[in-house]
Order: C-alpha cells, then sequence, then structure tokens
C-alpha cells in the first residue's frame, strides 16, 4: 500500500514540475505576477511529493519488502539496517530518485530562502529548475520506476555488492549528489538571467552562496570516495583517475573556477559573460558525470544501469539542457555589457589566471576520459588512459596554480603590485626551503621533484596563513589591536585562508605518499616477521570468524616499532553469503606520521604461508584531512553576514553608480 | 596601458597556457595510452616487442600455478589463443579459473607475458566489457553472466 503511495506521490511529482516549468516562465512573458507566483508554493509541493516517494521506497527497503522488484534485486533481509537504508540509493533506480529529490530541495530552498529576489527572477530559476526534474522525472517513470511490483515474491533479496556494504560508501552518493545537483541552482540562475537578458553584481551574490554549498557537498563527497577506495578496495591507493571519479572531478574543477569568478563579477562586475557560461559549463558536466557513470558507457562498479535505453535517455536528457543553454548563452551573451576595467597584475587578474588553469586541467581531465570512447567508437580500438597521461597533463598546470594561489587574496582590486606580495610572502617561501631540506634528509630516496612539490605544498599552507596574519597585523601591532582586528575581520577571510590551507595539506598528502609510499609483498608462515618503514611486524596466524552476513578469515599481525608494541592489526579476507562475493579487508594502523596498511592474501598451498601485501603511506591522512578542512571553509565563508542566503538586495547596488547596470 | 592592451595581455596569457596544455595533452595521448588486445591478436602479432599493452579473456581452466614466494603463472585464453602470463604479487579476490581478467604488462623474448597488473573486478558473473566483447568478435558463445555485466542490479 505504501508502495503504492509513493509511486503515485512520484507520478504526481511530475505533474506538479510540469506546472512549475511552464506557469511561472509564462507568467515572466506574459508579465503576470500572479502566475509568477505560483513558483513558490509549487517548488515546496514538489519537494514534499519527492520526499514521499523517496520515504515510501525507504520504507520498502526497511521492512524488506521483496514483493517490489528494486528492493527484492538488491536487498537482503540479513543486511543490517544502515546498508538496508543506504541500499536505496546503492542502485539505478534508486539513486535516480534520491538525484529528483536533492534536486527538488535546492529549489524548494530557493522558494523559501529567496523572498528578496526579484519576482521574474525567481520565477525564471524556479522554471528552469523545475524542466530539470521534469526531464528526469519522466525517465524515471519511462525507463527506471523503482515502484514497480514482482509478480512472483522471492523469499529474499538478491543483496547488495559487499564492496558497496560500508559506512563511507553508504553517504558518499548523496553528498556527491548534492554538489552535482546544487550546481543545477546556478545553472537556473545563468538560463534565468539569460531569458531577463539582465545581470549584474545583485546575480553573482545570490548565485554564490548555493554554488559554494554545492562545492562543498562534492568536495566531501569525492574525499569519502576517495577514502573508500583507499581502505576497501585494498590497492593502497587514494585515487586512480579511474573515469568515474575524473566524472566527479570535472564538475569540481569546474565549480572551484566558478566560485572564483563569480567573486570577481560580485565585487567588480566584470567578467560576466565568463562566469555565466561557467555556470553552464559546471553544470553540464554534473550532468555528463551522471550520463557516463548512469548510462553503463563506462566499466565500474558504478555502472548500474546497463540497459541502452537508459543511456540514450540520459545522453538526450543532457543534450536538451546543455545544447539549450549553450544556444541560449550564444544567442543572448552578447547583449550582456562588459563590466570594470583591471591591470592584469591584480586581484581580478590572479582570479583570470586560477580561471584559465582550472578550466584547461577540466579540459585535459575531459580529453582522458573521454578520448578512449572517442576512439573505440571511431576505430573499434580499446585503450585505457592511465595516470602517467594525467601526471603529464593535468599535474603540470596544477604547479604554477598554486605558486600563484597565496599572491591572490594579497593582491589589491585593480592594480596590484608583484614585488610588494613577493616581500610579504617571503616568510612562506623561507618555510618552503626549509621543508624541501627536511625532505631530502628524511626521505633520501624518490624523484627528484618530490621535495620541490612538498616545498609548494608547505609554501601554499603558509601563505594562506600568512594573509591572515597580515590582515591582523600580527607582529607589527599590540595584542589588543591584533585581537581586536581578529575579531573584526569577516568570515569569509577566515574561510578562504582556511580553505587555501587545506589545499595545501592536500599537496602534502598527496606528494609524500605518492613520492615516499613503501610496499612490500611477501609470504609469511605464522611466527615469521617482516620490517616494513620502521615497524615489525609479526605474523601469528589466521582463524575463521562469522559476521552477520558474511564468513571470513581474519589474520592477526602484531606490530612494534623500536621493541615496543602499537597495535594489533587484523586484515581479512571475507566471503558475503549473498551476493557470495569474496572482498579483502584492509588491516590499517593509522598515524600522524603515515598509515601502515595490511592486506591478507591467498595462503601458500605447500608450506602453510600467506601472502601479505604491506604498505606505508606517509601522510596520507593529510589528503581527506585537506579536503575536510576545505568543506569546513565552505561552511564558515556561508556563515558570513555578508553572504548569507538571501543577504543582499539589489536595491543596495543601486546607491553606487557603478552597480546597477542592466544589460540592455 | 591601454585597454586594449590590457585585454591583450590577458588573452595572450590564456592563449599560451592553452597552447601547452594542448601540446602537452598531444604528447601524453600519443605516448601514454595503453592499447587492449586478445590472446587472438597477440598470435597475429598486432603488438609490437616490448609493446606495453592490455591483454584480457579468460583464466584459463587449471592452468594457474603458484611459484616461489608470491610468483603465479596462468594463461589468458580467447578460447581460440592462449597466452601464458607470469605475475608477482597478490591476485584480486575474483580472479579465479574460468573467469574474465585483463592483465597489463608487457611481452618477454620468449613470447610470455609479464603483467605487472592484474585486474578482476565486480560480481561473480561479470565479465570485462572489453572482453565480452572481444569474444563476441571472435564468435566464442557466452554464458548467461557474461552479457549482462550489470547483471544482479537489473
Amino acid at each position: 500500500m505504501i508502495v503504492e503511495f509513493g509511486h503515485f506521490a512520484l507520478v504526481l511529482a511530475v505533474v506538479v514540475a510540469l506546472f512549475q516549468t511552464a506557469v511561472p516562465l509564462w507568467g515572466t512573458l506574459s508579465r503576470e505576477p500572479r502566475l509568477m507566483e505560483t513558483a513558490k508554493p509549487a517548488a515546496i509541493l514538489q519537494l514534499v511529493l519527492f520526499l514521499v516517494a523517496f520515504l515510501a521506497l525507504t520504507h520498502a527497503y526497511v521492512t524488506s519488502d521483496f514483493s517490489v522488484a528494486n528492493v527484492a534485486a538488491n536487498s537482503h533481509s540479513t543486511k543490517p539496517l544502515i546498508y538496508r537504508i543506504s541500499g536505496v540509493w546503492g542502485n539505478h533506480e534508486g539513486s535516480m530518485l534520491l538525484w529528483v529529490l536533492i534536486l527538488a530541495t535546492f529549489g524548494a530552498a530557493v522558494a523559501i530562502f529567496g523572498n528578496n529576489l526579484p519576482l521574474s527572477l525567481r520565477a525564471n530559476v524556479l522554471s528552469v529548475q523545475a524542466s530539470i526534474a521534469l526531464a528526469f522525472g519522466i525517465f524515471m517513470l519511462a525507463t527506471s520506476n523503482p515502484f514497480l511490483r514482482l509478480d512472483d515474491v522471492p523469499i529474499d533479496g538478491r543483496g547488495l555488492n559487499p564492496i558497496l556494504q560500508d559506512p563511507a560508501l553508504a553517504f558518499h552518493p548523496p553528498f556527491l549528489y548534492a554538489g552535482y545537483v546544487g550546481f543545477s541552482i546556478a545553472f537556473s540562475f545563468a538560463i534565468a538571467a539569460l531569458i531577463d537578458g539582465r545581470i549584474d553584481a545583485a546575480w553573482a551574490r545570490w548565485v554564490r552562496p548555493w554554488t559554494l554549498a554545492a562545492w562543498m557537498c562534492l568536495t566531501l563527497g569525492i574525499a569519502m570516495g576517495s577514502w573508500w577506495a583507499y581502505y576497501e578496495l585494498g590497492w593502497g591507493g587514494w585515487w586512480f583517475w579511474d573515469p568515474v571519479e575524473n566524472a566527479s572531478f570535472m564538475p569540481w574543477l569546474a565549480g572551484t573556477a566558478l566560485l572564483h569568478s563569480a567573486l570577481v563579477m560580485e565585487k567588480r562586475e566584470t567578467l560576466k559573460v565568463w562566469t555565466i557560461l561557467l555556470a553552464i559549463l559546471t553544470f553540464s558536466l554534473s550532468l555528463m558525470g551522471t550520463f557516463l557513470v548512469r548510462s553503463g558507457v563506462l566499466t565500474s562498479v558504478h555502472a548500474f544501469a546497463v540497459d541502452p535505453e537508459r543511456g540514450v535517455a540520459i545522453l538526450a536528457i543532457m543534450t536538451i539542457f546543455v545544447g539549450g543553454g549553450l544556444t541560449l548563452f550564444a544567442l543572448r551573451a552578447g547583449e550582456l555589457r562588459h563590466g570594470g576595467l583591471f591591470a592584469p597584475v591584480s586581484r581580478e587578474g590572479a582570479l583570470v589566471l586560477n580561471n584559465v588553469l582550472l578550466t584547461t586541467a577540466t579540459a585535459t581531465v575531459f580529453v582522458g576520459t573521454l578520448y578512449p570512447l572517442l576512439l573505440e567508437g571511431l576505430t573499434g580500438a580499446k585503450i585505457s588512459v592511465g595516470p602517467p597521461y594525467f601526471n603529464l597533463t593535468f599535474v603540470p598546470l596544477m604547479v604554477p596554480l598554486l605558486i600563484a594561489l597565496p599572491f591572490g587574496p594579497f593582491m589589491p582590486w585593480k592594480r596590484g603590485d608583484i614585488v610588494a606580495v613577493s616581500q610579504r610572502l617571503i616568510l612562506a617561501a623561507v618555510l618552503a626551503l626549509v621543508a624541501m631540506v627536511a625532505t631530502m634528509a628524511l626521505a633520501q630516496r624518490g624523484p627528484w621533484l618530490a621535495p620541490i612539490m612538498m616545498a609548494v605544498g608547505v609554501y601554499v599552507m603558509a601563505g594562506s596563513v600568512q594573509e591572515l596574519t597580515y590582515r591582523a597585523k600580527i607582529g607589527s601591532a599590540g595584542r589588543d589591536e591584533i585581537l581586536r582586528r581578529l575579531r573584526n575581520l569577516p568570515r569569509s577571510i577566515y574561510g578562504t585562508t582556511l580553505a587555501h590551507f587545506g589545499v595545501g595539506m592536500m599537496v602534502v598528502g598527496i606528494v609524500a605518499t605518492s613520492a615516499y609510499q613503501t610496499e612490500k609483498v611477501l609470504v609469511l608462515k605464522p611466527g615469521d616477521t617482516a620490517e616494513v618503514a620502521g615497524y615489525t611486524l609479526t605474523f601469528k596466524g589466521v582463524a575463521p570468524h562469522k559476521g552477520p552476513n558474511y564468513r571470513e578469515q581474519v589474520g592477526t599481525i602484531e606490530v612494534m616499532r623500536d621493541a615496543t608494541p602499537i597495535t594489533t592489526l587484523h586484515p581479512s579476507k571475507r566471503i558475503y553469503d549473498s551476493p557470495p562475493q569474496p572482498t579483502s579487508e584492509a588491516g590499517i594502523h593509522a598515524s600522524w606520521r603515515g598509515d601502515l596498511y595490511t592486506v591478507l592474501g591467498d595462503a601458500q598451498e605447500e608450506d602453510g604461508g600467506y601472502a601479505f601485501r604491506f604498505y606505508f603511506n606517509p601522510l596520507v591522512r593529510l589528503i581527506w584531512l585537506g579536503a575536510l578542512v576545505m568543506f569546513f571553509a565552505g561552511g564558515i565563508s556561508l556563515s558570513d553576514r555578508r553572504l548569507r542566503v538571501g543577504a543582499p538586495k539589489r536595491t543596495s547596488r543601486a546607491d553606487t553608480p557603478a552597480g546597477a547596470v542592466a544589460a540592455e | 596601458m591601454t585597454r586594449k592592451q590590457k585585454r591583450g595581455v590577458l588573452i595572450g596569457a590564456a592563449v599560451a597556457i592553452l597552447a601547452v596544455a594542448a601540446i602537452m595533452v598531444a604528447l601524453a595521448l600519443r605516448d601514454t595510452i595503453v592499447f587492449f588486445q586478445t590472446p587472438s591478436d597477440v598470435a597475429e602479432g598486432k603488438v609490437r616487442p616490448g609493446e606495453r599493452f592490455r591483454l584480457g579473456g579468460l583464466v584459463a581452466d587449471g592452468s594457474v600455478r603458484r611459484g616461489q614466494g608470491t610468483k603465479v603463472k596462468f594463461a589468458v585464453t580467447d578460447t581460440l589463443q592462449s597466452v601464458s602470463v607470469s605475475y608477482e604479487g597478490i591476485l584480486p579476490d575474483l580472479f579465479r579459473e574460468g573467469q574474465g581478467v585483463v592483465t597489463e604488462g608487457r611481452l618477454d623474448p620468449s613470447g610470455q607475458f609479464v603483467a605487472d597488473t592484474v585486474l578482476a573486478k565486480h560480481d561473480e558473473n561479470y565479465m570485462p566489457p572489453e572482453v565480452a566483447a572481444a569474444l563476441k568478435e571472435k564468435g566464442v558463445k557466452l554464458g548467461a553472466g557474461a552479457e549482462h555485466p550489470g547483471g544482479k542490479s537489473n
């Protein structure tokens, strides 16, 4: 009964989305405020209906209602509660439902918090937003309905792929989707502005908080996925340049560029056309990510929908929105007036450099991800593009970006002095040199570039903090003055500093792990010991164990360091009951120094030994910690009064002659 | 600087960055991509000596021989031809005789494939699509699971 109720709610939601697409837009075209005002209640109703549908499906999963085809195919009664819930989005149909639910949530949030938006802009934004929900809603009802019943009800379900049964992965898709879908707001605002033919600094102020919120979610979502791959797949790596990873990384790169260009637009009313284009491109890359991952074009653990019909349908949706958006852009961009002037060496100039490098980097990832598909389509040759490609193309673009990064916040708007800024960054440069020498002394191996890149990471961290110390006059003013200044600095400054600091942390973690990882593969018999990166590991033996829905062989390894016991690790090999699939569970000892990572391999037939793979990944924690810092930095920035959702008013810009320039 | 000059500097810098990136992309695509080949392709001499490539197919039944330590040898077959593969390291969880596998490495002078990477992902019905497509091309009849890589989700 509840399932039918959910199905009905889904159909109604699509009907509401149709209404919300057509009526408010008709209202703005005919300048009829009463029609425009329907957008808000429609957006809220649409959210409620999608939520009811989603909760109905969740109910079916929690109660293990195997008469529902989707539940029977993806759940199992012995699965722990959390994985029964996460199973809702652990399959194609359910994940599409989550996708539209998040889309509707963002739409309703604009409706509720956007009271100070001009009525016509709000109507247009919500109309565009609803058209996306409409397209995906019809797609779901036509090809991927999660509420279909089975005639023959099975006794039990077929289970969720065991490697997906994991706490980090349970929350990876919701955050990733919140990121992908959150960029739809920037897209809807861009299209609404193009329909209107008007765009000004206030537009950027409205768009930036939504983009920032989406960017935060995407950052966390990608980091969770990377962390999961690290400890679950048992390969000791944290990023594989897998096409599916790239699909989520491209919108992140473009979204990061968008955050920075919207800043220029908000403060200086320039880069308008570019920012609009970037908003369209960022969401287009999100749609492409959904298409690549969900269509089965790429092969991965994410490719649920191998049904070609679905792939074609998502491709059609993508073509309509990307093509439509870009066509509208081409028609209207010329009408948008260009903004203020600035010297190449200035804050604006630095942010343009940021944008050029980030979008070029996005393009290199794009080529590396799609070239194999293109080549196979044209010549039939099957190739794989792996890490060597990205090391040659993406990484070199990041180096100038990182070197320029601390300069940006120090640069004044309009015109800057590169020598004066360099002088302020001397301390950061000195710390970077110290880090380089320390790395060379400690490691004494590895590629020659690694100490330099470690220095770059430390320089970014120090340079970001230096901006704060400079603004607070730490070192030159008295204690009270410093405290007063620290209190009065806007939160967005803290956000910027912290986010850039997080980037530096990541760089240090990435370089240390990539260049100085220790890997050992060997066979141990019970009682044998091995030395890995200063740790002494003693293999004690292997014992069987039974979990709630799996059986496993658990190895016991005692870890000593300088003759003192540190910990006992238990890498294991599991076989799940349903589906009967083997997985490896790594035993990890994490510390600030780095992670000791142990994987149990196969038993050796002849002598009772076991194969083991040991890694030591120095400073690897900083990678995910850096991402977490970036996430919180975004939160701090979002809580800034000046940026708070709904705070800006168009009238306030009208006071200054520079503002309030209609684009006509 | 005049307005024109300022714009010129910005556009010039952007074009320079794009040009350098484009050259790097072209070089990287020439030098770093790895082709996928089947054992029949290898038998037909489609692989240049010393070239790094991906070899995909099924792990031949009864071919897995464990050696000293973590050394292991097995044969990859597309049922028409097979290539002997040597690998040192831990095989993936889903590596099994009769199942699909993708390995990456080079042929040694004796014609043996020395792999440094062995991939066998996904669930028990799964066969890498390159393998499935390649086998189909060779007219090999596949089991039920192979045509449907997403298997259990549908």
